[in-house]
């Protein structure tokens, strides 16, 4: 977290040192015994890899395909080149690049058809089927096993000077700058709003479809991006041997780029470069020096399955972690959470932009209707032939009996779920049958009953996924962008953590919050997008009393300008909050009323008691 | 040139091949749908079952001896892999599950490789299965024929297991829904390493029984890994019927792509799994809502 904040701070810091260092490479390490072709080597690996870890450490697609990107843009880059079709090798090279995007954008459309395991599995498949391609039926462009060599190395004129890049340190030049250019345009990525995103979509999937943003554009966006990273690699891989390789294409190619990743750290971007000299010089060090012969690749499997077994994040991870023990926990650890006093949330003027679309003509029916809505799963009604109808302004209580129905009319109110007749309007419009991604952008939220945070991420960031889709819609390609920059998004952010009373907590990681307060950033997730309509399920759900009591005055709060819809067991806060009550009992709307109404009501005591006082 | 016989004999070598990855690919997806474990080893274990029998073989020269050795062996080497590593990856991410298992499935490569070199070994047919036998109409490799019908006795013998026998419920209950069993009071942990056994048996099995066939190599079980990825994805994960329909659907794809044009038969079978998805992304007897 350290890390972060710093980049927040010095903004180029980061880049400043990337440049020092590759400046310094060709003099620190050659003492250490790299050769100049093995610094080369892994320099590729590294830009490879960039596009890999946005994918995999900062998305969490594990991807086990990225070979076919890398041998499709190596090869129409040699291709192009060696048949002098294009004269400029930079041009060649983002042609290639164009070339292995394309194809990753044709190749993630069918592979993020799934997830998790199929998705490992599918572009498995999908490598293999590229290595088959190049290897036969391609082979009279690709030159099957024998691939194309020849390919030149590029020369530039400046101011009259001409100069053609030749092997060793003069070729690493030219990749240094290549890599420089990647990992430049790696950081604007991840310190742009799609960054944020994608770090959300790694931590929780739903969630973040939840608060409104498209998952699967994003998704998409990411494979495209190390598609075209892994192109550019390709390509450069043919520019620097002056040969283009069928082994590019092969599975070992992408499991290699994987444990290169794994062993440097994923999700830091550098983790690609570190972990392929180390794979490289422990190779050449294990053949030659020790004399291990085939040995090699024994011995940086069990690195790599004690590293996965014992340091997931990796060497840098590794090194993060020791320096943070060394040099500064004091600063930035904050004692245990529960000896914080969380400021009860008292501000009655921070108020979250009010409610959303205030340019639509005030609307006078009902905010939200339920009409006839009954939902079966085979032969079970869970809910059946629910009429319901919420005003505007008004805060509804919905209570029942534990099995009465309600989280699954709850689903289907935000969409979550299609109810099996029936339909739900939403500010006089048929939403029946809309997604929960467009159903938040029409300004409907609903706060979950189990949280469904973005664990790994602070509390700031938290909010600020929740509020960047009310900013830039479902989405948005401002990867370019700094996220300071989105308009609004700062004082919305605040508004919001005031609110919820979470403003001193900014910048913890959610992990490390007390259960009171992560029920209350799980209320504060739904606020920032500004729904006009807030559903809350259960929000009191296994609270102290303190908590208990903080949170309800939370919610006296958040009500003024919204319509709110609450779910819970609680029947004291319930008739303390709540102007009217629906009980729903076995599936169906038992009564409702105001709460004087429903506690006299006998039908609801008969329910509640089980009929035994009757 | 495809004429009548040269189709017929491709069709036995699709349904030997598919009945292979049916085989392989149940070990798969029952540790899987047990365990929600994806095994990027299991390449390696079929391969590694392979060179068990070939050891078993030289040492004894009896086929049935190798067999019998190869399997024991690897649901040893099952057993022991849970038992060390996979069990402590259980509560932790499905990435790490795939990358731990990746990492062990090379250092199975890289040892078999130290072990044996990167030369190819063989194992001989039995010698009662040796040579070719006449089918009235055409004449085909016996021991191709014996393979088919021994891999459909140890399916069998699969079936009986998870669907005639009490740890065949609670796999199938586990698959349904693993916490719930645990909750039921079954020793999870106990099925968990019992089953990852079975799997790998599966794999390891397969392994010897293909080996008279193909020529063995450190490598040979990259390409099979792939193969299997596509019969699950094709049957639907987590579904022992599924993976075999996969498998046999897979292998005639392989085999009668091949006798066109043997370069298109690893696309066309990615072409195939590519329908699926787009149809029936859950698999052809896979459940929705599994991932």
């Amino acid at each position: 977290m350290t890390g972060r904040r710093l980049i927040g701070r010095r903004p180029l810091l980061v880049e400043g040192l990337t440049a020092l260092g590759l400046v310094a490479a060709p003099f620190v390490l050659p003492p250490l015994g790299f050769a100049p072709d093995t610094v080369n080597q892994a320099v590729v690996w590294g830009l490879f890899g960039i596009g890999f870890d946005l994918l995999f450490g900062y998305t969490g697609l594990l991807s086990f395909g990225q070979s076919a990107f890398y041998g499709t843009g190596g090869f129409v880059a040699a291709y192009l080149l060696t048949k002098a079709i294009v004269s400029s090798v930079i041009l060649g090279l983002v042609i290639g690049m164009i070339a292995a995007a394309a194809t990753g954008y044709l190749v993630g459309l069918i592979a993020l058809r799934r997830t998790g395991i199929y998705f490992a599995m599918i572009t498995v498949a999908i490598a293999e089927t590229f290595f088959f391609l190049e290897n036969s039926p391609l082979s009279a462009w690709t030159g099957g096993e024998n691939g194309i060599p020849g390919v030149p190395a590029p020369s530039f004129d400046l101011f009259g000077l001409h100069y053609r890049v030749g092997t060793g340190w003069s070729m690493y030049g030219f990749l240094a700058i290549c890599y420089f250019i990647g990992i430049v345009v790696a950081l604007r990525i991840v310190r742009s709003p799609v960054g944020a995103i994608l770090r959300a979509i790694r931590e929780n999937p739903s969630r973040a479809a939840a608060v409104g943003h498209s998952v699967h554009g994003y998704k998409l966006t990411a494979f495209i991006i190390a598609a075209a990273y892994a192109g550019l690699a390709g390509g450069l891989l043919g520019v620097l041997q002056a040969f283009m390789p069928p082994e590019a294409f092969t599975f070992d190619t992408s499991g290699q780029l994987v444990m290169q990743t794994v062993i440097g750290g994923s999700g830091t971007l550098f983790g690609p470069l570190f972990g392929a000299l180390v794979w490289l010089s422990l190779r050449d060090f294990l053949q030659a020096a020790l004399n291990l012969g085939a040995a090699w690749k024994l011995a940086l499997g069990l690195i790599f399955v004690l590293l996965v077994c014992f340091l997931r994040r990796g060497l840098i991870g590794a090194v993060h972690d020791a320096v943070g023990l060394f040099a500064g926990r004091w600063q930035t650890g904050t004692p245990e959470t529960a000896s914080v006093p969380t400021p009860a949330p008292t501000s009655p003027m921070a108020t979250v932009g009010p409610s959303r679309r205030p340019d639509e003509t005030p609307f006078s029916g009902p905010v939200i209707e339920a009409r006839g809505i009954t939902k079966s799963f085979g032969g079970l009604v869970a809910n059946r032939d629910i009429n319901f109808s919420v005003n505007q302004g008004e805060l509804r209580g919905v209570i029942g009996p534990n099995g009465a129905g309600k989280s699954t009319f709850f689903k289907m109110l935000t969409c979550e779920l299609p109810p099996t007749s029936g339909h739900i309007i939403f500010h006089g419009r048929d939403i029946t049958g809309m997604d929960i991604t467009g159903v938040c952008h029409l300004g409907l939220t609903k706060s979950y009953q189990i949280n469904q945070l973005f664990n790994r991420l602070t509390v700031g960031e938290n909010v600020v996924i929740a509020a960047l889709a009310e900013r830039r819609g479902r989405f948005s390609l401002d990867f370019l962008r700094r996220i300071e920059r989105v308009p609004g998004l700062a004082t919305q952010v605040e508004s919001t953590l005031s609110l919820v009373g979470l403003a001193a907590r900014r910048d913890v990681p959610v992990a490390e919050l007390a259960y009171g307060e992560k029920r209350r950033l799980e209320i504060g997730l739904a606020l920032a997008s500004s729904p006009s309509l807030l559903l809350l399920d259960e929000p009191l759900a296994g609270m102290s009393p303190r908590e208990r009591a903080e949170t309800v005055s939370l919610l006296k709060n958040i009500r003024r300008g919204r319509t709110l819809v609450v779910v819970d067991h609680d029947m004291d806060a319930i008739f303390e909050l709540a102007e009217r009550i629906t009980v729903l009992h076995e599936g169906a709307v038992l009564a409702e009323g105001t709460p004087a109404e429903i506690q006299r009501n006998s039908l609801v005591q008969e329910a509640y008691l089980g009929g035994v006082a009757a | 040139m495809i004429t009548w016989p040269n189709f017929v004999s491709q069709c036995f070598n699709g349904l030997a091949l598919g009945a292979l990855l049916a085989l392989i690919s149940s070990g798969l997806t029952i540790i899987y749908g047990t365990l929600g474990v994806l095994n990027l080893a299991h390449g390696a274990m079929f391969m590694l079952g392979g060179y068990a029998g070939y050891v078993a073989f030289e040492a004894t020269g009896s086929f049935a001896i190798a067999v019998a050795a190869g399997s024991l062996f690897l649901a040893v080497v099952g057993v022991l892999m849970e038992r060390v590593v996979i069990r402590y990856f259980y509560s932790r991410p499905h990435e790490d599950q795939i990358l731990v298992t990746f990492g062990i499935g090379i250092c199975l490569v890289e040892l078999v490789r130290l072990a044996f070199g990167s030369l190819s070994k063989t194992v001989p047919p039995p010698s009662w299965a040796a040579g070719i036998s006449s089918l009235g109409f055409m004449f085909y490799p016996t021991y191709r024929l014996v393979v088919v019908g021994i891999i459909a006795v140890a399916l069998l013998g699969l079936f009986l297991v998870l669907y005639r026998t009490r740890l065949g419920l609670i796999v199938r209950a586990g698959i349904e829904d693993s916490a719930m069993v645990d909750a039921l009071g079954i020793d999870v942990d106990r099925v968990f390493m019992i089953v990852f056994g079975i799997g790998a048996m599966a794999a390891g099995f397969a392994g010897i029984v293909n080996a008279p066939v193909v020529s063995l190599t450190p490598d040979m079980g990259d390409a099979i890994l792939v193969q299997t990825f596509v019969v699950v994805v094709i049957g639907g994960v987590g579904s022992f019927t599924g993976a075999i329909l996969g498998g046999l659907i897979s292998g005639e794809i392989l085999s009668l792509t091949s006798m066109v044009d043997p370069s298109y038969s690893g696309v066309m079978l990615f072409a195939v799994m590519t329908l699926v998805l787009m149809l029936r992304p859950q698999g052809l007897l896979g459940t929705r809502g599994r991932t």
